[in-house]
């Protein structure tokens, strides 16, 4: 199936999903925001500003490199792996940080929060904070600050500052919440740089457009080397923005796409990130600002999520996700940790290159299906990060298997 | 007329302004908020709210945070909710404004929702995170069953959006002091006088200032300018401060009494 046109309409919903569900004070402030960015996409001087920053600043075009070994090793498919990981800051996350802080400074902005769940979204913002000497201030779960002690560290050094969030589960659906009470009580001076394709109107369309960058360098570097369109797309799933920036710039060809969702260690609700399972995943709810799949108990309380990667440990996702998955474009699958992990290790041996625990989900689901393929199909992987920030993680994981 | 309506129409018939308390359903535990809902009817309240208890209260701070998740440990949904409402209901005849977040109410239903909720005697439904433009269905299934849709205002509302929002509420309109989540303050916001000058330009509904309102003087104060204070943080701290002793309904009856002591002054 081939979808001509995935725009919202005006008010940010796509079908039944998105949208704008926050308390009053934010509308205006919502409202001021959209019209900003319209302005600015429509703005020349803005996108080469942008252009010019992914180019010299981040390092883009990031490569798309033949996985030889992996192809061999899969036996089927042959498989390319879009290089994020490659990107400044070790992540797609800085594509969207570039944007959005550039319109900051259009709106006159002073001071800069951010949510993060991995910290790869809040290293690249302290980043770019840094890069255009903003204040800044990180919320982040004191799980996750945990388990991405590096990360923390990096934002420290950086000059943001780090504040945990002791709420609810300690993770990233924590975080946000501290963030929007944070926009809320001081709105008037600070720009919310919110992370993935989620929450209210404009942000899923916002940050889907800044990490567009990923599909269309791959469309082409795919068309120059193979001469003909991948079969198919593969990501991982948190939020959704890796997968929404590598997806959206395809969805009028014909190519299949998946995008991998956190199978944690089981089906029942709490032991996985998986929105979109036929059996203990979401159903449509109103979770931080957005409509979209949401994992909860009958009563609509948000349910606990659990991933071993903390950038997929999250009860909703992007609602243009939940469109394309209501109308059949995208698949979607989940990847357990264990799957993960052994993915992580296998690429890290077999080509050279250490992933992001939540992009191994991807990789995970790729040799799977490559499998099935034939070898004059190809697949392209975003390779959405890197993995130092996890290698402790899996360290500690490898030793309690073997004991 | 609704129940609301009548109130606010004495009110201003007496020369006498409201007082509107806040409290979470289930804290410290539900039966306790049925007593507590007709302790402060008789305590001087002229309308009371009723809050949801949710996992993710983003508008609101600590006390209110910590409230929802003590409610939420009971394990309880919104159809028990509207039961001790309906029990506070046989035993008084005060407005009773059910405050909550959106998935809740959805998750149980629309039409569903707002016909259990009238059925409990409930009068008026708020909710945090329903904005103007997504509030259609809500809205109408509200008006079949004669329920009243309070909406919030806020300082960073545009005149624009005053018109429109103000057009579509009944009952009353809450104004919110200040640009915050919910919580004490030791001042109320300047914000919240010019907000509501701005909304009776547009509107005859009674205008309600919620937001940091704490203190009997910040209550008074409020009075001189809005037809109401709503109270929430406060109470809520000092049911939690309550909580366990044998007294507390009584403790906080004399709380709230003290909190609108200038009532009919």
């Amino acid at each position: 199936m081939v979808i001509r046109n995935s725009q919202p309409d005006e008010g940010g919903h796509w079908g039944p999903y998105g949208g704008r569900f926050v308390p009053e004070t934010l509308v205006a402030p919502l409202e001021e925001l959209t019209s900003a960015y319209l302005a600015a996409h429509d703005d020349d001087n803005f996108q080469s500003e942008f252009a010019a920053l992914l180019a010299d600043y981040s390092g883009r075009p990031t490569p798309l490199f033949h996985a030889k070994r992996l192809t061999e090793y899969a036996g089927g498919a042959q498989i390319y792996l879009k290089r994020e990981d490659l990107s400044h800051t070790g992540s797609h996350k800085i594509n969207n940080a570039l944007g959005q802080i550039l319109l900051a400074r259009r709106m006159g902005k002073s001071r800069v929060i951010a949510e993060t769940g991995a910290g790869q979204h809040g290293v690249a913002t302290a980043t770019v904070c840094a890069l255009f000497g903003l204040d800044c201030v990180v919320y982040m779960g004191t799980e996750d600050m945990r388990r991405q002690a590096l990360n923390v560290f990096r934002m420290e050094l950086l000059g943001a500052g780090v504040q945990e969030v002791n709420a609810g589960s300690r993770t990233l659906k924590d975080a946000i919440n501290e963030a929007l009470r944070d926009w809320v009580t001081n709105v008037s001076d600070t720009y919310y740089l919110l992370g993935s394709a989620l929450g209210p109107h404009p942000y899923p369309l916002m940050v889907r457009e800044f990490q567009s960058v990923i599909g269309r360098e791959a469309r082409a570097q795919v068309l120059s080397q193979t001469e003909r369109l991948p079969d198919l797309l593969i990501a991982c799933v948190g939020g959704g923005s890796n997968s929404i920036g590598l997806f959206h710039p395809f969805l009028n060809d014909r190519v299949r796409m998946i995008g991998v969702e956190a199978g944690g260690r089981g089906n029942n609700l709490g032991q996985h990130a998986a929105r979109f399972n036929q059996v203990g995943g979401g159903r449509p709810g109103v979770l931080q600002g957005t409509l979209s799949y949401v994992l909860q108990d009958q009563g609509g309380q948000i349910a606990p999520t659990h991933s071993v990667s903390a950038g997929l440990d999250y009860p909703s996702i992007g609602p243009e996700h939940a469109f394309l998955h209501d109308s059949g474009r995208v698949e979607y699958v989940s990847a357990s940790d264990a799957a993960a992990l052994e993915a992580f290790q296998t690429l890290s041996k077999l080509e050279g290159i250490i992933p992001a625990l939540e992009s191994a989900h991807a990789v995970a689901h790729a040799i799977k299906v490559a499998r099935e393929m034939s070898c004059d199909e190809s697949i392209i992987i975003n390779l959405s990060g890197r993995g130092d920030k996890d290698i402790d993680t899996v360290g500690r994981l490898r030793l309690g298997t073997n004991q | 007329m609704s129940r609301i309506a009548e109130v606010f129409a004495k009110l201003k018939r007496e020369g006498k302004k409201g007082f509107i308390p806040f409290i979470v359903a289930g804290h410290p535990d539900l039966e306790t908020t049925v007593e507590l809902l007709v302790e402060l009817a008789n305590s001087g309240a002229s309308v009371i709210e009723l809050g949801v208890p949710f996992s993710d209260p983003m508008a609101d701070g600590p006390v209110i945070q910590l409230a929802s998740e003590r409610a939420l440990q009971h394990g309880f949904g919104l159809k028990a909710v509207l039961e001790a409402a309906a029990k506070a209901r046989q035993r008084t005849n005060i407005p009773i404004v059910l405050f909550s977040y959106y998935n809740p109410l959805m998750q149980y239903g629309v039409v569903n929702v707002i016909r259990d909720a009238k059925e409990a005697g409930i009068d008026g439904v708020l909710v945090t995170d329903l904005t103007l433009e997504e509030s259609d269905e809500f809205a109408n299934a509200l008006r079949a069953k004669e329920l009243d849709l309070i909406f919030l205002v806020a300082p960073t509302s545009t005149d624009v959006r005053l018109q429109a929002i103000t057009l579509k509420a009944t009952g009353f309109i809450y104004a919110v002091s200040r640009a915050g989540v919910t919580g004490e303050q030791a001042n109320v916001s300047a914000a919240a006088e010019n907000l509501v000058s701005r909304v009776r330009k547009c509107s005859d509904l009674p205008v309600a200032v919620g937001f940091g309102i704490s203190t009997a003087e910040q209550v008074a104060k409020t009075w001189t300018y809005a037809d109401a204070a709503v109270v929430g943080s406060a109470i809520v701290a000092e049911i939690e401060r309550c909580a366990g002793a044998p007294d507390i309904v009584q403790r906080v009856g004399n709380f709230a009494r003290a909190l609108g002591s200038y009532l009919g002054k």
